[in-house]
């Protein structure tokens, strides 16, 4: 796309309401299967204010762009280290984060692809031309989008304009939030959303705290809004052995959500494909030693749901 | 599928095919004593001989009776188009692939009669002699194929006629226009005597042949001790003196019509795509409604017998090929193709009742031959859709999917009504065509990345060093894109030229030299024109060129573009130098011009507008010239096997491709520069204008795990209508881990049932040439990955 990138005076917060802002955004995956009904496209925006320790998109935290290298790829041609500005590579390819001010220009300069850079700044026009470009599989499967992230209300400007775009194109809008948002913006935003995916990691404030980095009275408080307000809702938990697969974490979901009408639940089984990211970025995991849940386990914590009278499904 | 089906289908899946000289000893025998000087006369007289003095086969068990050979999977040889030599024989026998088992005495009577008689006079002799020195270097040099040189021209299917009338029928309308010939005004009505005359004779011939298996039959029940078989022996036996001397009465009649007819056109000639019964759905669904009334008839029944013919149509291999025609399509199928749903004459939704029992035969049987398709129309069903889908699915690569509604435009496009271009569908690989009343005949392959690289040499072949191109400039002279695309254009222009004046000739050699008068009886209007299948007979005759691997030509000329002309970053002559070095020392240019260039596959606007450039300048070099018979050239985009042939004889390419690898397939992306998953690749490939080619062919690889359950149904079906309702002309899917593929490389012993999609065909994957089986496993896998890390580029 070749945009030259968004200084910081221009970013979100910045700009006036309804300016068409720019969003950092991360990723747009088209022929996405698993963020909502029918075959859509998913515009992950970067930025979380949560720090959950099993987070399997490390590269998604941060509010600001990331380079990433995949040292398999790299054929240590040293294009990289000349083409840096800043003089932030070392003669090893080590990028140095003091020095680093994220340009891109060692991204470009790589012919193996082997540095990447996540996180660009896009205009809403931009993200609505790609995301329009699959309008006749949306139509067909009864598709569309479905913003995620990072936390997507991070950037909350950005996607207020963005749903109400694809709205004005009438297109199905996902939101997928952790819910932790002012519930002004969410209200704000609830106004383009056709279907919120809404997580709800823990039950346990304090648990949700150690866990998160933040507790989770905004966000049951945010669903219980939402959900009178009418909108539809599918509650995702992630399912982490040893964390949040005991049934008084179950039972109090269950609890939770009975009384505010909130009938579907999707259960995400931990996976370890975020590993390998970890280990790109620099970052260390301290979810190695997690074992993802068998199926059978998964089966039997869904049964416990549906006694509940929910309507259960097993992600992957 | 029951017990009989079950014991005939191990038995076909477990005969090797092998070479007869049956045919090859009849024909030269009769060739040798013949002295008819009428050239369709004679081919006629040759073929009844065949008829008459072939062995006749009927298996245990069988229902529908016929063989082309001795027994089943026994491969004849047509001497008079190809006269193999005795080492062809041998490399036939004892190749890797794609063999076929010679005896001894195959050997003897190749060498003691059809070489001492055929060698010279072989269409492939004539052929090679009469090429120009341009052509001969051309075709050497792999910028084009030619399918006539052992093969004869058939590219067309069955219409309706065998099921409203009866050969004999079609005897009396021959001696009707034959009472009409006007000897004083139409001065070759001499000939068309010869060929009307000729006609009856191929007529007789095939009824005679049916009456054979008819004494077969008769002759095995009289010493059949089993009451039951005895009675099918008789049942066949009155089935085979009915049909196709007179028309069908019930359902088993029109399949052993249809198979007769069939036998009567791959023993007359090898003609390409074999035969095939078009839209077989709608030909049976009458007697199969009939009989269903009359009681005479249950759905298993039916299905049992269109079981019987399945078996019976995969007991037929390919006709043995060697040389370049071996590398372009090496494979055993012999691409009959059958066509399911699509339209009635009225426009209306053809899915009917024997629409879905083909379905679970297709699902049942598990075979290479034949080849099977959906023709799906917005109009028909989506429960149509989805029982296709499910076989789909299972990941053997059939049914491929065609977009009717699609395929009716491209023929009304080429001058077909609309009633007839609903009659119509596809065959071969994914070839358009009007169904009963069109010769439509592929030509060869056509390899762009060759002419580009012919191009950017000015005229000369790295490989050789010989000059068989146009000096179109040297491109370090070059200052644009433009001039080098107009070179590219000249380049194409001028071999094109080759290619169809050679077409021309031997065009004339096949009318001259080898009529096909039983083929003619059967395509409208040879009668009423009263001329030859391979003279202009037929109501339309379409010439087709095939245009490969379009995506790594258009990649290579965007990387020139992107790097040399717009970025200026590369210099040509740097880049010419690291392609005649096979980049050789060059991986970090390799790897900019691979990963660093905007790609076709990916819905980039950019990238896809050379490949539309592309495409358009071969249409407008090829489409509309004029054959030899009356009706015009046409382009389409298959590669069967050839792309990995051109790959073989192209040396490095600027998209970063190593000399000698396979090209791009189909009109499908590179192999693993599509990157932005398959909604991308569909939009990407319906950005040309399908509706003015008689076919295109996109094959997409998706992992089992993809199209699981109700939700994997959905989004096959999802995809083939949204591709179809961007213009896309047939989507087919492979539905397989690379993980299985490569575990078939090491351990073939294990997976000797894996069956793959090629490009327009399936076939068994450890029958694949290496080179073959690791181009489908480079082909991009689309997965299932919840949150991947692709970054926006």
């Amino acid at each position: 796309m070749g945009n030259p990138p968004i200084t910081g005076a221009q970013k979100d917060a910045g700009l006036p309401f309804r300016a068409a802002p720019a969003g950092l955004v991360f990723n747009i995956m088209r022929f996405s299967l698993h963020d909502g009904p029918g075959i859509r496209t998913t515009v992950f925006l970067k930025g979380c204010p949560l720090r959950c320790r099993w987070c399997h998109n490390p590269e998604s935290q941060s509010s600001e762009p990331e380079i990433l290298y995949f040292g398999e790829r790299c054929i240590r041609c040293g294009d990289c280290v000349l083409a840096c500005p800043h003089g932030a590579l070392d003669a090893q390819l080590h990028n140095s984060s003091e020095l680093c001010l994220r340009c891109g220009e060692c991204v470009e300069a790589c012919p193996s692809a082997a540095r990447q850079l996540v996180g660009r700044w896009i205009t809403v026009e931009e993200v609505l031309a790609e995301v329009l470009k699959d309008e006749v599989f949306y139509e067909e499967s009864g598709g569309g989008i479905t913003i995620s992230g990072g936390e997507p209300l991070q950037q909350a400007n950005f996607v207020e304009a963005l749903l109400a775009a694809c709205k004005a194109r009438r297109l199905h809008t996902v939101l997928d939030t952790c819910g932790f948002a002012s519930s002004d913006v969410l209200r704000r935003v609830s106004e383009h959303v056709d279907l919120f995916f809404y997580d709800l990691k823990l039950m346990n404030s304090e648990k949700h705290l150690s866990l998160t980095g933040v507790n989770n009275d905004l966000i049951l408080q945010n669903l219980k809004m939402l959900a009178k307000d009418g909108n539809a809702i599918r509650v995702r938990v992630p399912i982490l052995p040893g964390f949040n697969d005991d049934n008084e974490n179950l039972d109090a979901l269950s609890e939770y959500l009975s009384p505010l009408g909130v009938r579907e639940i999707d259960l995400l089984p931990y996976h370890e494909l975020g590993n390998d990211k970890y280990r790109r970025m620099n970052l260390s995991s301290d979810m190695e030693c997690v074992v993802p849940p068998t199926t059978a386990e998964m089966e039997t914590i869904a049964v416990r749901l549906r006694c509940g009278g929910f309507h259960v499904r097993i992600g992957d | 599928m029951n017990e009989r089906v079950r014991r005939l289908r191990e038995a076909t899946l477990e005969t090797k095919p092998w070479l007869s000289i049956e045919r090859a000893a009849l024909l030269t025998e009769f060739y040798r004593q013949d002295k008819t000087a009428s050239v369709p006369i004679r081919r006629a007289r040759a073929f009844r001989h065949l008829m008459e003095n072939k062995e006749i086969y009927i298996g245990k068990e069988e229902l529908i009776v016929g063989e082309r050979g001795p027994a089943p999977k026994g491969t004849p040889t047509f001497p008079e188009l190809c006269c193999h030599s005795l080492d062809d024989f041998e490399i036939l026998n004892s190749r890797e692939k794609i063999s076929y088992s010679v005896d001894e005495n195959a050997r003897q009577v190749q060498k003691n009669e059809a070489i001492p008689y055929w060698e010279g006079r072989s269409m492939r002799d004539l052929i090679f002699a009469e090429m120009t020195p341009e052509w001969k270097n051309a075709y050497e040099a792999g910028i084009f194929t030619e399918f006539m040189e052992q093969r004869a021209p058939g590219h067309t299917v069955l219409g309706d006629v065998i099921y409203r009338k009866g050969l004999l029928e079609l005897k009396d309308e021959i001696e009707l226009e034959l009472s009409r010939l006007d000897y004083f005004g139409d001065p070759v009505a001499s000939a068309k005597r010869d060929e009307l005359r000729a006609m009856a004779i191929a007529a007789d011939a095939v009824i005679r042949f049916a009456e054979r298996n008819a004494d077969k039959a008769e002759e095995l029940a009289r010493t059949e001790t089993d009451p039951v078989r005895c009675a099918e022996l008789h049942k066949i036996a009155a089935v085979c003196r009915r049909v196709p001397a007179h028309t069908p009465r019930n359902f088993w009649e029109a399949l052993q019509s249809y198979w007769f007819v069939h036998l009567g056109v791959v023993t007359e000639l090898n003609t390409w795509d074999s035969f095939c019964p078009g839209r077989f759905d709608q030909h049976l669904d009458p007697f199969y409604r009939k009989d269903l009334e009359e009681g005479t008839l249950s759905r298993d029944e039916a299905k049992e017998l269109l079981e019987c013919l399945w078996v019976k149509f995969n007991n037929q291999p390919a006709p043995p090929k060697v040389g370049v025609t071996a590398a372009e399509s090496g494979t055993y199928t012999d691409f009959a193709n059958i066509n399911n749903g699509g339209l009635k004459p009225d426009g209306s939704d053809g899915v009917n009742g024997v629409t879905y029992l083909i379905l679970d035969v297709i699902d049942e049987m598990h075979l290479l031959q034949p080849s099977s398709n959906l023709q799906l129309s917005k109009k028909n069903p989506d429960a149509f859709l989805r029982r296709g889908m499910e076989i789909v699915r299972e990941g053997w690569g059939q049914p491929s999917i065609f977009n009717a509604d699609k395929v009716v435009e491209e023929l009304m496009r080429q001058g077909k009504s609309a009633e007839e271009a609903r009659c119509g569908g596809i065959s071969g690989c994914v070839e358009t065509g009007a169904f009963g009343k069109e010769a439509y005949i592929l030509t060869g392959y056509f390899n762009f990345p060759k002419v580009l690289e012919i191009t950017l040499n000015n005229g000369v072949d790295p490989r050789t060093g010989k000059t068989i191109g146009k000096a179109t400039g040297d491109p370090r002279a070059f200052s644009s894109y433009e001039q080098l695309f107009a070179a590219f254009r000249e380049q194409l222009h001028y071999f094109v030229d080759i290619k169809v004046r050679g077409n021309n000739v031997i065009e004339r050699l096949y009318a001259a030299y080898m009529p096909a008068p039983f083929l003619s009886l059967l395509v409208d209007d040879c009668i009423a024109n009263g001329k030859d299948y391979n003279d202009g007979g037929p109501k339309y005759n379409t010439t087709y060129i095939m245009g490969v691997a379009p995506a790594s030509c258009a990649d290579s000329l965007a990387a020139i573009k992107h790097h040399v002309f717009d970025r200026k970053a590369i210099p040509m002559d740097d880049l010419l130098e690291a392609l005649a070095h096979n980049f050789e020392g060059r991986e970090k240019l390799r790897l900019t011009l691979w990963n660093k260039t905007p790609k076709f596959g990916n819905d980039d606007d950019w990238a896809d507008a050379i490949y539309v450039d592309l495409f358009d300048a071969f249409f407008d070099e090829v489409d509309g010239r004029k054959n030899t018979k009356g009706g015009c050239y046409s382009v389409n985009y298959l590669s069967t096997t050839c792309h990995v042939y051109f790959g073989s004889m192209t040396g490095a390419t600027a998209d970063g491709r190593h000399a000698g690898e396979p090209l791009s397939d189909g009109i499908s992306a590179t192999q693993g520069a599509d990157r932005k998953g398959p909604t991308a690749a569909l939009k990407s490939a319906a950005k040309v204008d399908h509706s003015r080619t008689g076919g295109t062919l996109l094959n997409q690889k998706f992992t089992p795990r993809l199209v699981e359950g109700e939700d994997g149904l959905d989004r096959l079906a999802y995809m083939v209508r949204s591709y179809f309702r961007l213009g896309g002309h047939h989507i087919q899917f492979n539905v397989v881990t690379t993980d299985t593929l490569r575990a078939a490389q090491a351990e073939p012993e294990k997976y000797r049932d894996l069956i793959v999609r090629v490009a327009g065909y399936s076939d068994y994957f450890c029958d694949l040439t290496s080179a073959l089986q690791n181009e489908i496993i480079l082909r991009t896998e689309y997965e299932d990955v919840a949150h991947s890390m692709l970054t926006p580029a």
